[in-house]
């Protein structure tokens, strides 16, 4: 019976949304711009979260960090590991590893002729850390580590300035080996990187893996194993797999190693939820009021509708018909909205000129918009359910009984 | 005898704030299928209330009121919708159609609530319309039409689902007198070529001459009945 009436009420609908084109045009247009900046603020901020989510797990975290059990509350020299054995070799060779590494990663000094400072000194294998870290990729000085173990060092850009040294230079690092007597040994500076954050480029400095065990008497053994995978959110079935494999040591997830980044995410949706709901009360005041105008204004139809013999529910189904056109046409520019501004910032949008302060905290001034399926798609069902929802009310009105004087004054 | 209409000892009374007023007093009537009758009678006499009683539009303050032996003055409002859908045709004085649909699409408008089929509901529709002589205007929407016209479509539509009633208040109040008296041809051609009983109100002399039957209200209370046939 309802069905049957469907396009009686969405033509009624669609004619009376024609016959206020101004009114339609406003309200479509502020429906349409709520949608729009939802969709925007999503790709935007999901977009900078992402990309430093990225640039923080190339920072020497990975997907899934191996370490001795008390490495992490105290990553000195003595909490090491053994090479990896075959079982764990073999659980390091599953097809969701793209990339793995071995390190040395130990508190040290670094000394220049006229400057020392505090650093973590990281022994690398140069190859393996492609597709792992930042490291090969962030020399732009100089030349990366080529052998396994040459006696090339590479600072930070900063940290140079700091240590007034540079490419083809020598410095001393020091540090505790594991017969807990301080070793040194001199390096020659190979490569400057540059890097985000200020800290990473002030506060690393790589060696060969194999130079920096043998400074460190450490003969095959290492700090950590990182390693990355396809999929960083899909952890679960590789990290039980790794933890059968090396039972006595701590195999971590990104999201353990560096629980702030977890942090990002949740203070991200959040900000999304207040957004969505502020343009949403925005968005639902203006839809109400239009179609309460709209309501009032056809007090006589609707009675003449009832003296038709037109059942309430039709009449509820009217009004709630044109709520659904409104909110339909509006989430459709809305989305074509978003989507073309994402689009066309997909070169990214560059907020260095409004804040210098983003490169010290790690975040990038210029931010690569991401549209995330399920943002959109919240963004979505929350306008239309709810929307739909707040039409309840005006169309509730419209379908009350019309007192008999309102059909048969003129 | 077979009576479209039937009303017992009805009364109305509109309380407004403490102000009541008496607007029918007792009224009591039979109406035979097929008649066409005429109420009459001054302004505020109690036409427009007794008409909007008996199509359901309002509730009595007393009395009984049956529509082809249905009692209307206690029906629940769904009944009372699907009554006025399936038995009843209204004219009002002003404001028939729906301004957003053609002439054609107000007069299926209810055939649609109906369930008729689409097929069916515009053949029978484009017959009513040339029947009212409305034919070439099927797809002009109601300010396009003039008030006579647009008082035509509304007879049409009153009358295309073959209600067994027609309640017309006043419908000619709008018209000038040429065009009044060609509607008042057309409610009794419908009249005898549908088979359907209608009850108009009017305080004009010259639409009273029309009728087969003129009750004349006053002050809320029938003061003649006469059969002028
Ligand atoms: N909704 C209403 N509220 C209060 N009084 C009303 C209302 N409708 C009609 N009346 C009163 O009832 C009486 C009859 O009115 P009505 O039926 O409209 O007369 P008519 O149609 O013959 O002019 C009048 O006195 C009128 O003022
Ligand atoms: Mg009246």
């Amino acid at each position: 019976m309802s069905m049957l009436k469907a396009p009686l009420l969405l033509t009624l609908a669609w004619r009376n949304l024609w016959r206020h084109r101004g009114r339609t045009a406003a309200i479509l247009f502020a429906l349409a711009l709520g949608v729009w900046s939802m969709v925007s603020l999503a790709a935007l901020s999901r977009g900078s979260m992402e990309q430093q989510l990225v640039k923080a797990i190339l920072n020497l975290t990975g997907h899934i960090q191996i370490h001795a059990p008390d490495y992490r509350d105290d990553p000195v020299v003595e909490h090491r590991l053994s090479p990896p054995g075959a079982a764990l070799t073999a659980a390091l060779s599953r097809p969701e590893v793209t990339a793995w590494a071995p390190r040395v990663r130990v508190p040290a000094v670094v000394a220049s002729e006229r400057e020392s400072a505090g650093v973590t000194l990281v022994g690398i294998d140069p190859a393996r850390e492609r597709g792992l870290s930042f490291i090969p990729d962030a020399v732009t000085e100089g030349r990366y580590l080529e052998s396994t173990d040459e006696a090339g060092i590479l600072l930070g850009r900063k940290l140079a300035e700091r240590l007034e040294t540079g490419v083809g230079r020598r410095v001393v690092v020091m540090s505790q080996d594991v017969n807990n007597s301080v070793a040194d040994r001199g390096f020659r500076v190979v490569g400057i990187f540059d890097t985000e954050p200020q800290a990473a480029e002030e506060g690393y400095v790589f060696v060969t893996l194999a130079s920096a065990q043998r400074m460190l008497k450490l003969g095959d053994n290492i700090s950590e194993i990182a390693l990355m995978t396809t999929d960083r959110d899909r952890l679960d079935g590789l990290l039980a797999a790794l933890r059968a494999a090396a039972p006595d040591l701590d195999v971590q997830p990104w999201t353990v190693v560096e629980p702030l980044l977890v942090l990002t995410e949740k203070i991200v949706n959040v900000i999304l939820i207040v957004w969505y709901v502020i343009v949403f009360t925005a968005m639902s005041f203006g839809l109400v009021n239009t179609l309460l105008m709209a309501v009032f204004e056809r007090t006589r139809e609707f009675g003449l509708f009832q003296a038709l013999g037109m059942p309430p529910r039709h009449i509820l189904g009217q009004v709630l018909a044109e709520s659904c056109i409104l909110l339909a046409v509006a989430l459709a520019l809305g989305n074509l909205g978003g989507w073309l501004t994402v689009l066309a910032l997909k070169d990214g949008l560059d907020l260095s000129a409004f804040a210098q302060g983003f490169e010290m905290m790690g975040v990038s001034p210029i931010i690569y918009p991401a549209l995330r399926a399920g943002d959109v798609t919240a963004a979505n069902v929350l306008v239309t359910v709810l929307g739909l929802a707040a039409s309840l009310y005006p169309a509730w009105r419209a379908a009350r009984h019309v007192p008999v004087e309102a059909i048969t004054r003129v | 005898m077979e009576h479209t209409v039937l009303c017992r000892n009805v009364s109305k009374v509109y309380r407004q704030d403490t102000v009541a007023v008496q607007a029918l007093t007792d009224v009591s009537l039979e109406i035979p299928r097929l008649d066409f009758v005429c109420l009459s009678g001054p302004s505020g006499s109690g036409k427009s209330t007794l008409l909007n009683l008996i199509g359901g539009l309002d509730r009595p303050t007393g009395g009984e009121i049956y529509v082809d032996g249905n009692r209307v003055d206690q029906m629940e409002k769904g009944a009372l919708a699907e009554l006025r859908l399936r038995r009843i045709g209204f004219v009002f004085q002003a404001y028939n159609l729906i301004p957003v649909l053609t002439a054609r699409e107000n007069v299926e408008f209810v055939m649609q609530l109906q369930g008729v089929a689409a097929g069916e509901r515009t053949r029978k529709a484009r017959e009513i319309l040339k029947e009212v002589g409305l034919e070439d205007l099927e797809n002009r929407r109601p300010g396009e039409l003039s008030g006579g016209q647009q008082q035509r479509v509304a007879v049409a539509r009153a009358i295309v689902s073959a209600p067994s009633l027609v309640l017309a208040d006043e419908p000619t109040a709008n018209l000038d007198s040429k065009t009044a008296e060609n509607l008042m041809q057309l409610l009794r051609h419908m009249n005898r070529e549908h088979g359907v009983t209608f009850i108009f109100s009017t305080h004009d002399k010259l639409v009273m001459e029309f009728s087969q039957r003129l009750i004349t209200l006053r002050d809320g209370r029938i003061v003649d009945d006469v059969r002028r046939d």
